[in-house]
């Protein structure tokens, strides 16, 4: 058989699983091994709590941040004022 | 007591998303915010003679970047030609009855208290990000702050799905610790 039609998993795949699903990334197959997984597992149970409360606490927050291209233009234009000095 | 040095080179990188965050809350742009985050580093450079090593650069620079909220506030008041403060009890004459009863604050209107606090862990967020190595700390950002794709951080930066994986998973364990113990 192979690994995609594995039933029970890993805790490490168990946890890889989680990570994706706190961005919305895990297909259906995949969550439900990850439910298998957490009714047993007190590990992935563990992880599994803390990355939501993490993932809570970001949506909380507000947070934000400049994007990447808008760092590089900022990047540049510091730099140049700095060769003045 | 520490000579804390400066070194431009990496403000961007290590203070822009910080000032960033310690502005947009102030100012209610992003534009704006960018802009005054800028301008803090070009007057940071211009008065880096002033600097006397005693305070942490990121302090340094948000006492500066405080000066340029400030400004930003007053110039846009004195456009507006309402250098004044003005208060009106009741500009609504439509409302009859005691203005005082009309304006006793909510109870439970607890926005205020929340947004606080909401700045103050934005801020313990950024903390801890700070304390990430550089690479995990991008790629975290662009994935959950920014919201980017897997497929188009693993171009930009040249990685594979399951390298971005692996970094996501480092990160959101050290972050969970950091808050842990920083936070809860």
């Amino acid at each position: 058989m192979s690994t995609k039609f594995k039933f029970f998993i890993s805790c490490e795949e168990a946890k890889h699983i989680c990570d994706k699903s706190q961005y919305g990334e895990a297909s259906f197959w995949e969550k439900v091994k990850l439910k298998v997984r957490l009714s047993w597992c007190h590990i992935t149970r563990a992880y599994s709590n803390k990355n939501s409360k993490l993932t809570e606490l970001m949506k909380k927050s507000n947070i934000d941040a400049i994007e990447q291209e808008k760092k590089e233009e900022m990047q540049r234009e510091l730099q140049e004022e700095m060769s003045k000095y | 007591m520490p000579n804390n040095q400066l070194d431009p080179n990496k403000w961007i990188t290590l203070y822009a998303d910080y000032l960033f965050n310690y502005t947009i809350v102030r100012v209610n742009d992003r534009e704006t915010a960018q802009d005054l985050v800028q301008e803090t580093f070009f007057a940071g450079l211009k008065s880096m003679a002033n600097f006397k090593g005693e305070a942490s650069e990121r302090t340094w620079l948000i006492s500066i970047l405080k000066r340029k909220i400030i400004d930003y506030y007053r110039k846009i008041n004195s456009k507006k030609g309402q250098a004044e403060v003005r208060i009106n009890y009741n500009a609504d004459t439509e409302s009859e009855g005691d203005w005082l009863e009309e304006r006793v604050a909510d109870t439970y209107d607890r926005n205020a208290e929340d947004q606080i606090q909401n700045e103050e862990l934005g801020l313990a967020i950024e903390d801890c990000i700070d304390k990430l190595p550089e690479k995990q700390a991008t790629i975290f950002k662009m994935k959950t702050i920014l919201g980017y794709d897997t497929e188009t951080i693993c171009n930009d930066l040249n990685i594979t799905a399951s390298n971005l994986w692996v970094i996501i998973h480092r990160a959101r364990t050290a972050l969970s610790g950091c808050l842990e113990q920083n936070w809860y």
